[in-house]
């Protein structure tokens, strides 16, 4: 069995031929007998009190099981779980139903339970509730306003949900003493993370062995377990929770939903397995939502170009609850602040404000986006002001190589990088000179080329635990059966991320066997040991370190096993093509179904050694990765119409050593598809009286294939020191990098018409506006 | 995402459909054709007929044929099969091109072009080609055949001429003259597909390049498709050149008072786009005169 390396190939996902050909079992696609169905009546108002339900109808309709109000449940399950916990932090009981007061346009009012999902949706038009309508706000800045209505009044007299603050350096003294001080206020548009399947929760409840299992759309099993339990008061060893395949999350399945503890607790108490798939429209209203940050940028600036010091004030609009993780994305946005340039006096003031929408939470890159997009914007606006290339604006400031571990003035300390190199590769790539030269040409010709550059930094391989709400730690395990196949055990929770390819491939090098006979499980509590999840860009750089350490003691066991089967010493013995010999004599060799058959016959294993072969590691990582890179976008905007073209889009991303660079580039076309999906066409609208405008994706704008160029990839590797694979993360880089790009390119090329910023998205409509006046002659 | 419960039937004959429809009136029944904008409206629930009456049985509604001068297309012929038709392409290109421009390929896998135009949304493509085809509609009733002119047809927001218990059959269009050009330009929602702005124009010229014929048919713009007269009106008998193309289609708004609003185009930004894209569809059209 001849084995070249797997590590480095270009190896097609093994997950692919059941997702291609249909044969994935999602949750819908799990069928127990009896199931019950849920349906979920929602709230139509932004703001309203509860005067009265009726629910008689509904209970009378037959087929309905059950009916379930706010004021039944609230006794029987707790509530809706937050992990962030700032001092002086308001935290408004979020319920499962609301009691006495809905918030948000779609928060859940009754649940009904029936035999067939069209019973339940029939029996929810049965239902009659009253409200009284409130004043509503669906804004974070009019939230805080004095007058704005009060959201959630028995927490305090105003909207302001908490207060954060991070400073370094002396940032008040910069803004002194600079030469110059550039302002600019930027909004961050809300978006939605639309999930190609949306979520789902399936629950079975056996009282004879008291055991409750939760089938769930979700990224973090085990989580999901502890915080299951802890809602429904019942004990966690009788909780199992299984991820199914799970088609797609980008951080909104990062989450603890009401329906989850619903549906579990449904099941329990009907003790018939319960069921609940949610509908697109219900994913657009009471999924998490990303981003809406709306604040003001001061950047210190010496003639020279040196940028001295940045600081951010924002005001960050979370929505009417919490979810898990809500309080703690915007947080990430000024750790991340100062993006790749060398400046240590910075400061961030964030204050959280609610208002009657849903809950934002972590959206692929979750509050770095919002960094890079803030300092990268700036720093075309400076370099304008400055009539610097904004290229060499960038060089000036760049962290340099020999600078690493840097510490910066947020006080995280960046790994390792080389900022110019990926600069360099992206611009010879993209031919800047000549897009430059061609750019002058069009424009006298009236036609608007535009040339956009983002460099980035990042932070991910979430992360140290000492840093997260609820462990930054992964475990991984290694099992080889009697018969040589490997069984990978993972903590994290892949759901696109292709870890069945990837940690088959570093195991099959490790041990010395065929790709196709590893097998990687993860998803199942029951069969998993206990991990964390996929999110943050963690699961290669902290789920396979903790595989591979678990890997490495097996190895090490195998060996001593080979040694004394081979009567050699460990220390000699070598793994070449699949076949562990004595260094010197590949004649007599053994296979690792040689050596775990030993193993577990265990009737000759070495002195002082266990029989079986199975190892599991916990692993803690030290810090941080922060994936960079570089990239280019190159526009036309159309000069009658104002629409937008991206015509090339160069990316060279550094994400440390790279397993499988298809995969990788997988992500990274995913991820700027989503980058200039914020750039130029989604955003969830809510009216001034918190209506939703876009409750489905016939007006909600997803970027779809035609919106693109073939991207042109490439890449720089900058090992970290962090993990003993190099690996730093790549699930959001490509968010990150490319939203920037976009803009910074459609705001050059309407630098003839004096336009110096544009916020997202950039839809013809807006851009035309600005082109309507006559441009200036360069 | 689920409707409220109705009654299926598929008819397997025009005039059993036409008896259904008018029998179940009181019920709200509904003719469901490739199903791209009834169930959607169903599944949100904006829709429920009692009673759903299946067109996909009735053989030969979705035949393109030319006789006389003229090429007749089902009414429940899909996007698909008018865009790849070789008949269509080759005697009345305008429809293929419109065709192309609908939704992705499975919305055009499965929606009509009979379906499309009874729904008379607003943003969609096809009124503004069969306006400017001036398109004949073929009508079944349940005791009587009529036939409705396109510019007949659109009578308001999401409302035609068609009486309660009629069947949109089949719609007729000339083939396209000697010296004829046509395009069809759009600019698309993002989101949906559908058009902001939509023009469909169709250029004849005489022996001399004069135009002997304009028809610029605009969709998307306001709360129902129209004709934009003055602009046909100042070609007709010029020589189509880019300063009288663009003269023609600065009028390309005349007369049309009320432009739609959304949250992805205002007012004033449809009725810009009619002039730009009319300007367009002329100039490519001319161009394409052969």
């Amino acid at each position: 069995m001849p084995i070249s390396k797997s590590v480095g190939a270009r190896i097609k996902r093994r997950e692919d031929p059941r997702l291609i050909q249909g044969l994935a079992h999602y949750v819908d696609d799990i069928h127990l007998p009896g199931t019950l169905h849920v349906a979920i009546l929602r709230s139509p108002h932004a703001h309203a009190r509860i005067e009265k339900i009726n629910v008689e109808a509904a209970r009378r309709h037959p087929g309905v099981v059950a009916v379930v109000t706010g004021r039944g449940l609230q006794d029987r399950i707790g509530l809706i779980p937050c992990a962030a916990n700032f001092p002086g932090m308001k935290t408004p009981p979020h319920r499962i139903l609301a009691l006495d007061k809905v918030c948000f346009v779609g928060e859940p009012v009754v649940a009904v339970v029936a035999e067939d999902p069209y019973i339940a949706r029939d029996a929810v038009d049965l239902i009659e509730v009253d409200y009284d309508p409130l004043p509503a706000v669906a804004s974070g800045e009019e939230a805080l306003r004095r007058g704005a209505p009060v959201i959630h009044d028995d927490q305090g007299k105003d909207n302001v949900a908490f207060t954060w603050e991070i400073a370094g350096g002396d940032v008040e003294r910069a803004l002194r003493e600079a030469d110059r001080v550039v302002k600019h206020r930027f909004v961050q548009q809300r978006l939605a993370p639309i999930a190609l399947e949306t979520r789902g929760v399936l629950a079975q409840y056996l009282p004879g062995e008291d055991q409750l299992t939760v089938w769930s759309s979700t990224q973090i099993p085990h989580l999901l377990r502890t915080q299951l339990a802890v809602m429904l008061r019942v004990a966690e060893n009788r909780v199992r929770v299984i991820a199914p395949e799970v088609g797609g999350g980008f951080g909104s399945k990062l989450n603890v939903y009401a329906e989850e503890g619903l549906v579990a607790h449904l099941a329990i108490w009907l003790k018939r397995p319960v069921k609940w798939i949610e509908g697109r429209r219900e994913n657009i209203l009471h999924t998490i939502h990303g981003r809406d940050q709306a604040g003001e940028v001061e950047m210190a600036v010496q003639n020279d170009g040196t940028i001295t010091g940045i600081r951010y004030t924002v005001t960050a609009d979370v929505g009417a609850y919490y979810q898990l993780l809500t309080p703690a994305i915007p947080t990430l946005t000024g750790l991340m602040l100062c993006g790749c340039y060398k400046i240590q006096n910075v400061a961030m003031k964030l204050t959280g404000a609610f208002t009657n929408k849903m809950a934002t939470d972590a959206y692929r890159g979750a509050g770095r986006p919002e960094a890079t997009y803030l300092i990268e914007r700036m720093l075309d606006i400076v370099a304008d002001e400055l009539n610097m290339d904004p290229v060499e604006l960038r060089r000036k400031n760049f962290i340099a190589p020999s600078e690493f571990p840097y510490t910066t003035g947020t006080a995280v300390v960046y790994d390792s990088g080389d900022y110019t190199a990926a600069l360099d590769k992206a611009l010879s790539i993209a031919g800047y000179q000549a897009l430059r030269e061609e750019q002058a040409r069009l424009r006298a010709q009236g036609r608007y080329l535009g040339i956009g550059v983002s460099t980035y930094v990042e932070i991910c391989g979430m992360g140290p635990s000492k840093a997260m709400p609820a462990g930054g730690w992964e475990s991984g395990a290694v099992r080889v059966d009697p018969t040589g196949k490997v069984t990978v055990l993972t903590g994290v929770s892949p759901h696109g991320q292709g870890q069945e390819t990837t940690f088959a491939q570093i195991v099959a090098d490790g041990l010395g066997v065929d790709i196709d006979d590893v097998r990687v499980m993860h998803g199942d509590t029951d069969a998993v040991q206990y991990g964390i999840g996929t999110f943050g860009s963690r699961a290669t750089a902290v789920g396979g370190t903790a595989m591979v350490l678990a890997m490495q003691k097996v190895k090490e066991k195998v060996v001593r096993i080979a040694a004394h089967l081979l009567e050699g010493n460990p220390q000699d013995i070598v793994l070449e093509d699949g076949k562990y010999f004595v260094r010197g004599n590949p004649t007599k060799a053994l296979t690792l179904a040689d050596i775990s058959l030993a193993a577990h016959v265990a009737n000759n294993l070495p002195p002082d050694t266990d029989p079986g072969l199975a190892e599991t590691h916990f692993f803690e990582p030290s810090n941080f990765t922060y994936p960079f890179g570089t990239h280019v976008a190159v526009v036309e905007v159309d000069a009658d119409t104002g629409e937008v073209e991206v015509k090339r889009y160069v990316a060279v991303d550094d994400c440390g050593q790279v397993i499988n660079p298809m995969i990788v580039e997988g992500q990274i076309h995913g991820g700027i598809a989503q980058g200039l999906g914020q750039a130029l066409y989604e955003e969830v609208v809510y009216d001034e009286n918190g209506q939703m405008l876009t409750g489905s994706l016939m007006d909600y704008a997803l970027p779809k294939a035609h919106n693109f160029p073939k991207f042109e990839l490439a890449s720089t590797v900058t090992p970290t020191p962090v993990n003993p694979l190099g690996v730093k993360g790549v699930g959001e880089a490509g968010t990150i990098g490319s939203t920037p790009a976009v803009v910074n390119a459609v705001v050059d090329a309407l630098e003839p018409f004096g336009v110096r910023h544009i916020d997202m998205p950039l839809r013809p409509e807006k851009v035309w506006r600005l082109m309507r006046k006559k441009p200036r002659r360069s | 995402m689920i409707p409220s419960a109705f009654d299926y039937y598929a008819p397997k004959t025009l005039a059993r459909a036409a008896a259904l429809l008018k029998q179940h009136r009181r019920k709200d029944a509904r003719l469901l054709a490739g199903g791209h904008s009834l169930l959607p409206l169903m599944k949100l629930r904006l829709a429920a007929p009692g009673v759903v009456i299946d067109l996909g049985r009735i053989p030969g509604l979705n035949a393109i044929q030319e006789s006389k001068g003229k090429v007749s297309i089902g009414a429940m012929a899909t996007h698909y099969e008018i865009e790849s038709s070789d008949l269509l392409r080759q005697r009345c290109p305008l429809l293929p091109e419109t065709a192309g421009a609908i939704g992705d390929a499975q919305v055009r896998n499965r929606g009509t072009l009979g379906g499309s135009l009874a729904h008379a949304d607003p943003a969609s493509d096809w009124p503004a080609a069969i306006l400017a085809l001036d398109a004949e509609l073929e009508v079944q009733g349940p005791s009587r055949r009529r036939t409705i002119k396109a510019v007949s047809f659109f009578v308001d927001l999401l409302t035609t001429a068609l009486r309660p218990s009629e069947i949109l059959t089949r719609v007729r269009v000339p083939v396209a003259p000697e010296r004829s050009g046509s395009a069809y330009v759009k600019m698309r929602q993002a989101a949906s597909g559908f058009a902001i702005v939509g023009v469909a124009a169709q250029v004849t010229l005489d022996p001399d390049g004069r135009c002997a014929a304009v028809a610029v048919g605009v969709t998307g713009a306001s709360k129902m498709a129209f004709r934009a007269s003055a602009t046909e009106e100042a070609l007709r008998g010029k020589r189509p050149g880019e300063a009288a193309i663009r003269a023609a289609a600065r009028l390309a708004a005349e007369g049309i008072d009320e432009f739609q609003e959304d949250i992805h185009a205002s007012a004033d930004y449809r009725k810009h786009l009619t002039q730009v894209l009319t300007r367009r569809a002329l100039t490519k059209a001319v161009e394409r005169v052969g």
